[in-house]
């Protein structure tokens, strides 16, 4: 292999190691961050006694599910057993290597830009795959597979129940996922999440939900959102006063703390796309005084911002909201929120066709 | 450089496991997805042809083999959950009786 | 090079896939094994350039309608194939003819097929805006039909899904 063959891949390998990390961390303290700000909402402290604020909680919360007894019981289906946590965080982790976090960094000699899938095209600029968005959305499909087989296997009636509800939600509301972006996609021209960020730069109003008028779009993307990665108002797969505990009643430890980690690695990719597609990535005002690499690092920034507002949503809609029943859930998917996302289609469509 | 042969090979392959599959497969799912085995390979052949022809033709092909698949997939597995609600039993070879 | 490691790698997982799902009896060890010959062949896809096939293939076969088999074996509670009298004299044929099936297949590609030139990466991209073109000005009929026959299918499906039966 040639040394540009190899600058890549020891660049993308860097980078990859990064965002596990920092991903592995933000998945941690996002746990921390739900139970303390819910916690406040409900007039409580929250986590508060290991370490200033409780921020040590997930590192004792981490020692704990390692330390705990992994049982397996006697009549599960083993293959699928062990194989449905893998395949939930796998996925999830999977989904964040579309991303595009920032513009290009140069360190040194070696420019790259700021995305696991992300190279430097012929003439200088940066470049991703031509289908990004759809790759996501494969992804977020195959992960409907951990849900449903975990349930399946673990031979017992609640966790079939909770699985074959859980699934079955995951996939309905796919399809309002989908069409939701598909007025960004028209407005873009393109697949590719990093040439949607960078039509997006230069001020609020280039952005796709204010400039692309996409505010309709973005309410479908975050109720479809939530109902896909099974958080409240639409968690009553797992909700631990209706099915036990759902799908993951029978796994212990570390699969469980497996199950619960793709669970929040699924919210923050929810809320990078989010921010990706209709709040513009990482724009904002760059002072040009700053050094170099303080200008390629300052949009990750921004980037952070927004993604840390989705987040908060989350946790605040979870310390607000009841929880739908599931017969108005999946109404709610199919009669609301699909016609609602083909309408968008349709009129984004006309105004397209009018002024262009 | 992957000669053209080597994806034809490989088409095959797949289909003529699909064919064994359905042939020796008592469970109505596994004859079912043995189908499914056989218009992927079918598939296969499309694009590697379209990438050899150079057009795109053989792609918009793939397209509606998979829209033909996803409309029967749904159509026969509500057929077999129909039957099995009726006989109660998924073997092929109990499915013998027009009328029960 | 690289074309072609990618290719035996991806071509083997395929074929075991496919062997796997023969050799298995519960089905749903069958479904898993397809899944795995789905991917792989969405990545074989990529590799013919086929980039918004591969997409496609991934979300709708291989996230759509194997979850669909994956859910009906959980419903019914499909346990493992029983080995009638009928499914061992036909694995006594089958299997051999499979080999026989398969060798005059690859007699007749490879060493009667004439030209074989060979395709490389990145020489032909079907890009969504390519398939598109085509799409919706050459093939705008079969479309169309494609539409009402998924709207046939949904109400097939609702129908037979309805409690009591064939009324």
């Amino acid at each position: 292999m040639n040394s540009d063959a190899l600058t890549f891949l020891l660049t993308a390998v860097v980078k990859i190691l990064i965002t596990i990390f920092v991903l592995l961390t933000a998945v941690a303290y996002t746990v921390w961050l739900e139970r303390k700000v819910v916690g406040r909402m409900q007039n409580r402290w929250g986590p508060s006694r290991v370490g200033p604020f409780g921020l040590l909680q997930p590192l004792a919360d981490g020692l704990k599910f390692i330390f705990k007894e992994d049982l397996t019981p006697p009549y599960v289906h083993h293959f699928v057993y062990i194989l449905a946590p893998m395949l939930a965080v796998v996925m999830a982790l999977t989904a964040i290597a579309l991303v595009p976090i920032g513009p290009s960094i140069t360190i040194g000699h070696i420019t790259t830009p700021i995305q696991i899938t992300g190279v430097n095209d012929a003439n200088g600029g940066s470049s991703d795959i031509g289908i990004g968005l759809l790759i996501l959305l494969g992804i977020t499909s195959i992960s409907v597979y951990g849900v449903s087989l975990a349930g399946w296997s673990s031979n017992s009636k609640y966790s079939l129940l909770g699985s074959l509800r859980a699934s079955a939600q995951m996939v309905s509301y796919e399809i309002a996922l989908g069409l939701s972006l598909v007025g960004v996609l028209m407005i873009s021209g393109t697949f590719s999440l990093r040439e949607i960020v960078r039509q997006q730069q230069g001020g609020f109003w280039h952005w796709n939900i204010f400039g692309g008028f996409q505010f309709v779009a973005f309410f479908i993307y975050i109720m479809a959102a939530y109902a896909e990665t099974n958080r409240i108002p639409f968690d009553l797969p797992e909700a631990e006063t209706e099915l036990v505990a759902g799908y993951h009643t029978e796994y212990s430890a570390m699969k469980f703390a497996m199950f619960f980690m793709a669970e929040y690695a699924n919210m923050i990719t929810v809320a990078c796309v989010a921010s990706v597609i209709f709040l513009g990535g990482w724009s904002g005002p760059i002072p040009s005084f700053l050094p170099p690499i303080l200008q390629s690092i300052l949009p990750v920034f921004y980037f952070l911002l927004r993604v840390f507002f989705f987040i908060f949503l989350y946790i605040w809609i979870r310390g607000t909201l009841p929880r739908f029943r599931y017969d108005q859930l999946m109404a709610f998917g199919w009669k609301f929120l699909l016609p609602l996302a083909i309408a968008n289609i349709v009129i984004t469509a006309f105004v397209i066709a009018v002024r262009g | 450089m992957v000669p053209l042969s080597f994806y034809l090979v490989l088409s095959a392959f797949l289909f003529a496991c699909g064919v064994c599959g359905f042939l020796i497969k008592r469970n109505i799912i596994s004859l079912f997805m043995s189908i499914e085995l056989m218009l992927n390979a079918v598939n296969l052949t499309f694009v590697a042809y379209a990438a050899f022809w150079q057009r795109l033709s053989g792609h918009i092909f793939v397209f509606f083999v998979m829209v033909v698949a996803a409309a029967e997939a749904a159509v026969g597995l509500a057929i077999i959950i129909a039957i099995f609600r009726t006989r109660e039993t998924l073997n092929v070879d109990r499915v013998n009786l027009l009328k029960l | 090079m690289l074309h072609l490691i990618l290719f035996v790698i991806f071509a083997g997982i395929c074929a075991g896939g496919a062997l796997n799902m023969l050799l298995q009896k519960h089905p749903i060890n069958s479904a898993l094994s397809l899944i795995v010959v789905m991917v792989s062949l969405a990545m074989l896809y990529m590799l013919l350039g086929a980039e918004f096939v591969a997409a496609i293939q991934i979300i709708v076969y291989a996230g759509a309608i194997m979850v669909l088999f994956v859910f009906v074996i959980m419903l019914l509670n499909a346990g493992e194939d029983e080995q009638t009298k009928g499914s061992r004299v036909a694995m006594l044929f089958g299997f051999p003819s499979l080999l026989v099936a398969a060798g005059v297949l690859v007699y007749t590609l490879v060493l009667r097929g004439g030209n074989t030139a060979s395709l490389a990466i990145g020489q032909f991209h079907g890009t969504a805006e390519n398939i598109s073109d085509l799409l919706f000005k050459e093939f705008i009929l079969p479309f169309e039909v494609t539409s009402v026959l998924i709207l046939i299918a949904i109400m097939g499906a609702v129908l037979l899904a309805r409690k009591g039966g064939t009324e």
